[in-house]
C-alpha cells in the first residue's frame, strides 16, 4: 500500500505510484475443501481489529450501569461470597488450612475467567451475525476477542484477591511467580472451548441452550469449589483432562503454598488436554468458517 | 494501460435444497438446522459408507444462486451490476468479497478488496460517534494510522462534529447514515465492492455520497463494482455493466447498452396486476401491485386525462423495528420522475407499518405526467438496514395523450397549462408596450 496523505496534489502523486508498482498481493477465491490451514500473516496484518474488538467490548461491558466498572470487583467478592456460605459453612467440606473464602477464591479466579470467557465467546458469532454476512475479516477474532475481555476480569480480581488474603492475614506462597503461566493456559483453555462451541452455535442453535449446563456440570467437574483430594486418585489423571481440573487445582498451590500440594501429574495432563484442545479448536474453527456466511 | 484487477473464472454458488427442506427453511428463517437433522443425517452417512452405497443424488435438489459467471474488471473500471431481486448480484458480491465461498470456479483479485454491502458494519450504539469511527474503520480492513490520519476529513464529511463524542444511539437516523458512509468512503482499497447502500438518507446526502463515490471512480484509479437499482446513478457512474439474471450473466458491456437491455428484460406479461410468490421466510414482502382505471378494471394502458390508481400489499412478517416503503415511477430513459412514500401523507405513518397486511393506496391525477411508458418499482426497508424487498419494475404503464393524437407532448409532465391569450390589431398595442 502507497502511503498517502489528506491532501489532494499528494493523493495524484500517490496514484501515479499505484499504477507504477501494482500490488503484488493477489487473492484468490475458490472452493475449499478438508481442513484449511490457518493464516497467520492475516491475523497479523488484522492485529489492530482484535485490539479493537477487545476494546470494544470492554468499554461497552459497564455502559449506562450505576455502578460501572465497579461491577468487575462486586462480582467476584459476591460469588466468594455465596460458596463461602453455603458451600464452606452448611455442606463442610476438609479444605485445608486456609479459610473457606480464602481457599474457593483461589479457584474462582481461573474459573471466572474460563466460565464466563467460554459462554461468551460461544455465543459470540451468533450475537454478531451482521459481521459475519456482511464484512470479510479474520473470524476468529470473534471469538477470541470475547474471551480476552475476561483478562481484565481476572485482574481485577487477583487484586480483590490481595485485599481478602491481607484481611485474612494469609501470605501468599513465593510460588505465585508461576502465575503467568497458568493463566496462560486458562486462557487457551477458555479459548479451545469457546472458538469450538462458537463455531458449533452458528450451525447447531442447540448449544445456545446447552452451554449454561455445560458451565454448570464442568465447574463440579473442576475441583473450583472442593479439593482435588475429595476425590479418589485413581479417577484424577481422567478429570485432568477437563483442563480446568488441573488448572484450578495448580492455582491453589501457586498461590496458598504449604497444605496445597502442587499436582503436577494433574497438570502435565489438563495443560496437554488444553494445548491439543486449541489447536482442534483453531482448525475445526477453519473448516468451518467459510460455511458461517451461509447459516448465520 | 490496461490490467486485469478482478478476474472471475466460472463462479457458481449453490445451495441445497430438496432432501433437506427443514434445513432449507431454517437457513432462510436465520436460525440454521437443529442438532437432531444433523446426527440422523450423520447417522445415516455412517450407514451408507458402511454398506458401501453412496448417497443418491436425486435425493439433493441443488440451487445455483450463481452459476457459470465469469467475467473480467480492469483497474480503474466502474462496473454496474444489475438485476431483479434473486438474480444473483448479492451473492456475487458476497464471494468477492470472501464472505460466502464459492461452490466452483475462482476468483483473481489484485490489490486490497474492501466491501461496503450495508452501511454501518459493526457500528456499536452504545459507543461515541468517534469510537465507531475507529471500530467500523478497523472492520473494513483500515489501519490505525489511516484512521487518525483520516479522522478529520471523516468528521467533516459526515458533519457530526458537534455530537462526536455522543454515543451513536442518539443520532438521528440521519446522522447515523452520514456518519457511516462517511468511514467507509474514506477506505483507499484498490477494488471497492459497493452493494445498494446509497439508497439510505435523504437526497441531498444521496446526492453528496454519488458526488463522493463520482470521486473516487473517476480521479484515483481505483476499481469499483457497483450494485443498485438506480439505472441513473449507474448510467452515471460506470462505464460498464453486467446483467445478471437467475444466476448467470444475461448481458455484458457498455453500462447504457445493459441499461436499456435490463428495463426492457423480464416485464411480467400482465403487468396490470403482479403477484409476487409468497415467500414466508422473508421478514417482508410486497404480495402484489395492481395498476387500475377509474372504474376499477385492472390495465396498463392510460389515457393522460384519468387518473391511475396503484394498490400495494405488503406483509410485514417478522420485524420490530419500523418499515419503511416507498414507490417510484421511472421514464424508459431510466429518470426517476416521481418517488412517494406514505409519510407523503402522514408524517409518522411508519410507525403504524408493523407486523400484519398492509394494503396501500394511491391515485396519480390524470395530466400529471408526459404520454410516455412508465415502470413502477417498490421498495421496502428497515430503518438503518438494507432493502427487505425491492421489486424493481416490477410493472409497467403506458400513458396516452388523447387530447392531441398528431403531436405527441414532449418532456417529463403533461400538465395542461392554462394559456391566457390577448390579440390587438397592429399598430393598436397598449402604451406600456411600445414604450
Amino acid at each position: 500500500m502507497p502511503s498517502r496523505s489528506t491532501g489532494t496534489i499528494s493523493k495524484s502523486a500517490s496514484t501515479l505510484e499505484q499504477i507504477d508498482n501494482p500490488p503484488q498481493k493477489e487473492v484468490v477465491i475458490e472452493p475449499r475443501s478438508g481442513w484449511i490451514a490457518v493464516d497467520w500473516k492475516e491475523l497479523y496484518t488484522h492485529r489492530e481489529l482484535l485490539l479493537f474488538l477487545i476494546w470494544r467490548d470492554i468499554s461497552v461491558r459497564y455502559k449506562q450501569t450505576v455502578l460501572g466498572s465497579a461491577w468487575a470487583v462486586i462480582q467476584p467478592l459476591l460469588l466468594m461470597l455465596i460458596f463461602s456460605l453455603f458451600f464452606g459453612r452448611a455442606v463442610g467440606i476438609e479444605h485445608g488450612p486456609a479459610p473457606y473464602s480464602v481457599f474457593v477464591f483461589a479457584g474462582l479466579i481461573p474459573w471466572s475467567l474460563f466460565s464466563q470467557g467460554f459462554a461468551q465467546s460461544a455465543l459470540s458469532l451468533v450475537n454478531q451475525q451482521h459481521l459475519l454476512t456482511k464484512v470479510y475479516f479474520p473470524r476468529l477474532f470473534v471469538p477470541i476477542a470475547s474471551a480476552c475481555v475476561f483478562l481484565v476480569d481476572l485482574f481485577y480480581s487477583l487484586l480483590i484477591y490481595a485485599v481478602v488474603l491481607a484481611v485474612n492475614q494469609y501470605p501468599p506462597s513465593w510460588t505465585v511467580i508461576f502465575l503467568p503461566p497458568l493463566i496462560i493456559l486458562t486462557l487457551l483453555a477458555t479459548l479451545s472451548f469457546g472458538i469450538t462451541l462458537a463455531a458449533l452455535t452458528v450451525f447447531y442453535r442447540d448449544f445456545r441452550h446447552l452451554v449454561p449446563f455445560l458451565v454448570q456440570i464442568l465447574m463440579y467437574l473442576s475441583a473450583v469449589i472442593y479439593p482435588a483430594w475429595v476425590i479418589p486418585e485413581k479417577y484424577h489423571p481422567i478429570l485432568a483432562l477437563n483442563p480446568m481440573f488441573g488448572l484450578a487445582t495448580a492455582y491453589r498451590s501457586a498461590i496458598l503454598g504449604d497444605g496445597y500440594p502442587w499436582d503436577l501429574s494433574c497438570l502435565a495432563i489438563s495443560s496437554v488436554s488444553t494445548v491439543v484442545g486449541f489447536v482442534f479448536s483453531i482448525y475445526y474453527f477453519r473448516r468451518t468458517e467459510r460455511a458461517f456466511a451461509d447459516f448465520a | 494501460m490496461s490490467q486485469t484487477i478482478i478476474d472471475c473464472e466460472r463462479i457458481g454458488k449453490s445451495y441445497r435444497l430438496g432432501l433437506k427442506h427443514n434445513r432449507q427453511h431454517s437457513v432462510n428463517l436465520g436460525t440454521a438446522f437443529t442438532l437432531r437433522e444433523s446426527l440422523s443425517e450423520g447417522l445415516a452417512a455412517v450407514g451408507r459408507f458402511c454398506s458401501g452405497r453412496r448417497r443418491p443424488d436425486s435425493d439433493v435438489d441443488t440451487f445455483w444462486a450463481l452459476h457459470d459467471v465469469s467475467f473480467q474488471v480492469d483497474r480503474g473500471e466502474v462496473v454496474g451490476l444489475v438485476g431483479r431481486n434473486g438474480a444473483g448480484k448479492s451473492t456475487l458480491l458476497k464471494v468477492l468479497s470472501r464472505i460466502v465461498e464459492p461452490s466452483e470456479g475462482r476468483v483473481r483479485m489484485r490489490g486490497r478488496v474492501a466491501s461496503l454491502l450495508e452501511v454501518g458494519t459493526g457500528f456499536h450504539p452504545e459507543l461515541s460517534g468517534r469510537e465507531n469511527i475507529y471500530l467500523n474503520g478497523a472492520i473494513l480492513g483500515m489501519r490505525k494510522f489511516e484512521i487518525d490520519r483520516k479522522l478529520d476529513e471523516i468528521v467533516a464529511f459526515s458533519e457530526i462534529e458537534r455530537f462526536l463524542d455522543t454515543p451513536v444511539k442518539r443520532y438521528s437516523s440521519g446522522m447515523y447514515v452520514r456518519l457511516a458512509f462517511a468511514v467507509a468512503a474514506h477506505l483507499e482499497p484498490e477494488i471497492l465492492i459497493v452493494d445498494e447502500v446509497l439508497a439510505v438518507g435523504d437526497y441531498a446526502f444521496q446526492k453528496k455520497c454519488m458526488g463522493k463515490m463520482h470521486d473516487v471512480a473517476a480521479g484515483h484509479g481505483r476499481t469499483i463494482l457497483f450494485v443498485s437499482h438506480n439505472m441513473g446513478a449507474l448510467s452515471q457512474l460506470c462505464n460498464r455493466g453486467i446483467l445478471l439474471e437467475s444466476g448467470s450473466i444475461k448481458a455484458m458491456g457498455p453500462i447504457a447498452d445493459v441499461v436499456k437491455t435490463y428495463m426492457r428484460s423480464g416485464l411480467a406479461t400482465n403487468s396490470a396486476h403482479v403477484q409476487f410468490p409468497i415467500e414466508p421466510s422473508r421478514p417482508c414482502q410486497f404480495l402484489s401491485v395492481e395498476l387500475t382505471h377509474d372504474d376499477g378494471s385492472h390495465g396498463t394502458d392510460f389515457s393522460c386525462d384519468e387518473p391511475i390508481h396503484l394498490r400495494f400489499v405488503l406483509e410485514v412478517r417478522d420485524i420490530q423495528a419500523n418499515v419503511f416503503m416507498s414507490f417510484l415511477l421511472q421514464n424508459p430513459e431510466g429518470t426517476v420522475v416521481l418517488h412517494s412514500d406514505p409519510r407523503d401523507s402522514d408524517p409518522a405513518v411508519t410507525e403504524r407499518i408493523k407486523t400484519g397486511r398492509h394494503v396501500f393506496e394511491i391515485t396519480l391525477p390524470s395530466r400529471l405526467l408526459a404520454p410516455s411508458t412508465y415502470l413502477v418499482s417498490v421498495r421496502c426497508w428497515q430503518q438503518f438496514g438494507s432493502d427487505l424487498d425491492h421489486r424493481h419494475g416490477c410493472c409497467e404503464f403506458t400513458l396516452r395523450d388523447l387530447s392531441n393524437l398528431i403531436h405527441q407532448r414532449i418532456g417529463v409532465l403533461g400538465v395542461q397549462l392554462p394559456w391566457n391569450q390577448q390579440t390587438t390589431p397592429i399598430g393598436l398595442e397598449p402604451a406600456w408596450h411600445a414604450r
